[in-house]
């Protein structure tokens, strides 16, 4: 064989995005579903009861160790899902400007987010009677 | 005449005397099992001698007649006046490609990367003839097999909307190749071609649309191959977390 240049080849990141992507995309579909169909159907129509959706209910599921991890895991992915998604949908509707900074806005929104919910979460288990009765 | 007939409008351009391409249309007789290369042949035996496009074994193994049928992309061959009937028939060159003439296009980035992708097997150490064949469990070929059936029309080129917006994305046919390679257990050439894959001009360029599955004539299956090496990909992006190369 003829001896060519080797090409040099970069590696994407995208392997992290996409982890993420995939991850709260799962959630996405099978979960919230069933969440929007409890908490905007069946409470409201009065087929479950609402008092097991009480703030005193959810506020203590949420400042459990073990809930405030779902809590966390249901907000959060889906979030990193959604602004991936978007980020792929502009370049997809051609707005190719300033790429490196729509992945900052995107990926930092998902961020931000999930570090907010992550200590919110933290001060709500670390100090219940700031936010409990 | 009470013969029955389609309209088919045929885009040409003759780079020589047009300044762009412009629509032809000609009136076919029709038969249910006229397929829509055999129209075109109809038509440059008939009816316009100068009309150009690619054809060689009309029946689905060549790949040379791909060509958008109403704005999808078809092989000429397997696709049937019938399916359109009574309504008249687009026909262009395939999408995402610069046009040689007429129906023909321009192929070459196509094949510059089936051939960048390393399509062949790459052996861990040359075999001597005398040490026999390399064996292979069925388990084995049915890893790549799918993979393998693709017959290079570049239908999935034409159709996928990522290589419409940058053609330096390696695209659906040369990632499925690449797949049944790195798939198959007597190739060793993984890692060579786990570079290509890693980039973002490789896997990482495809979104997942999917219609490349859709339009393969040879149901190869591109997007199931790309997604599959998304996870390889991922998978190697960990191991060289730990072991940088």
């Amino acid at each position: 064989m003829s001896k060519t240049t080797e090409k040099t080849y970069k590696r994407s990141h995208e392997p992290v995005f996409w982890g993420l992507f995939g991850a709260g995309g799962m959630l996405t579909a099978f979960l919230t579903p069933v969440m929007i169909l409890i908490t905007g159907l069946l409470i409201p129509l009065g087929i479950i009861d609402q008092h097991y959706f009480s703030y005193e209910k959810i506020h203590g599921f949420a400042t459990t160790w073990y809930g405030s991890v779902i809590v966390l895991v249901l907000v959060a992915l889906p979030f990193w899902h959604t602004l991936h998604r978007i980020f792929h949908a502009l370049h997809d509707i051609g707005i190719n400007r300033g790429r490196d900074w729509q992945q900052v806005i995107c990926y930092g929104f998902a961020f931000a987010v999930s570090v907010f919910v992550f200590t919110l979460l933290l001060q709500m288990l670390t100090a219940p009677s700031l936010f409990g009765f | 005449m009470s013969e029955l007939t389609i309209e088919i409008d045929v885009l040409r351009y003759r780079p020589e005397m047009d300044n762009e391409p412009f629509t032809q249309t000609f009136e076919v007789p029709y038969t249910a099992e006229m397929s829509i290369l055999e129209a075109l042949q109809y038509i440059k035996d008939h009816l316009d001698s100068t009309v150009s496009f690619r054809w060689s074994c009309r029946m689905a193994i060549c790949g040379s007649c791909g060509l958008m049928v109403n704005s999808v992309p078809k092989l000429g061959c397997k696709a049937f006046l019938r399916d359109y009937y009574p309504q008249k028939i687009s026909l262009e060159p395939l999408a995402n490609f610069p046009i040689e003439r007429d129906l023909v296009v321009v192929m070459d980035d196509f094949i510059k990367k089936l051939e960048e992708i390393k399509p062949y097997i790459i052996p861990e150490k040359e075999k001597c003839l005398s040490e026999g064949t390399y064996q292979q469990t069925p388990e084995q070929m049915a890893k790549f097999k799918q993979f393998s059936m693709c017959i290079n029309c570049g239908l999935c080129y034409a159709a996928c909307p990522q290589y419409a917006l940058d053609n330096k994305f390696t695209g659906p046919a040369a990632l499925a190749l690449l797949a049944r390679y790195n798939r198959d257990s007597r190739d060793n050439g993984e890692a060579e071609r786990m570079k290509i894959v890693n980039q973002e001009e490789g896997v990482w360029g495809c979104t997942f649309v999917g219609y490349c599955s859709v339009v393969c004539p040879k149901d190869v299956d591109p997007a199931a191959a790309i997604q599959l090496l998304k996870v390889e990909s991922s998978k190697d992006y960990l191991i060289g977390m730990f072991k940088p190369d």
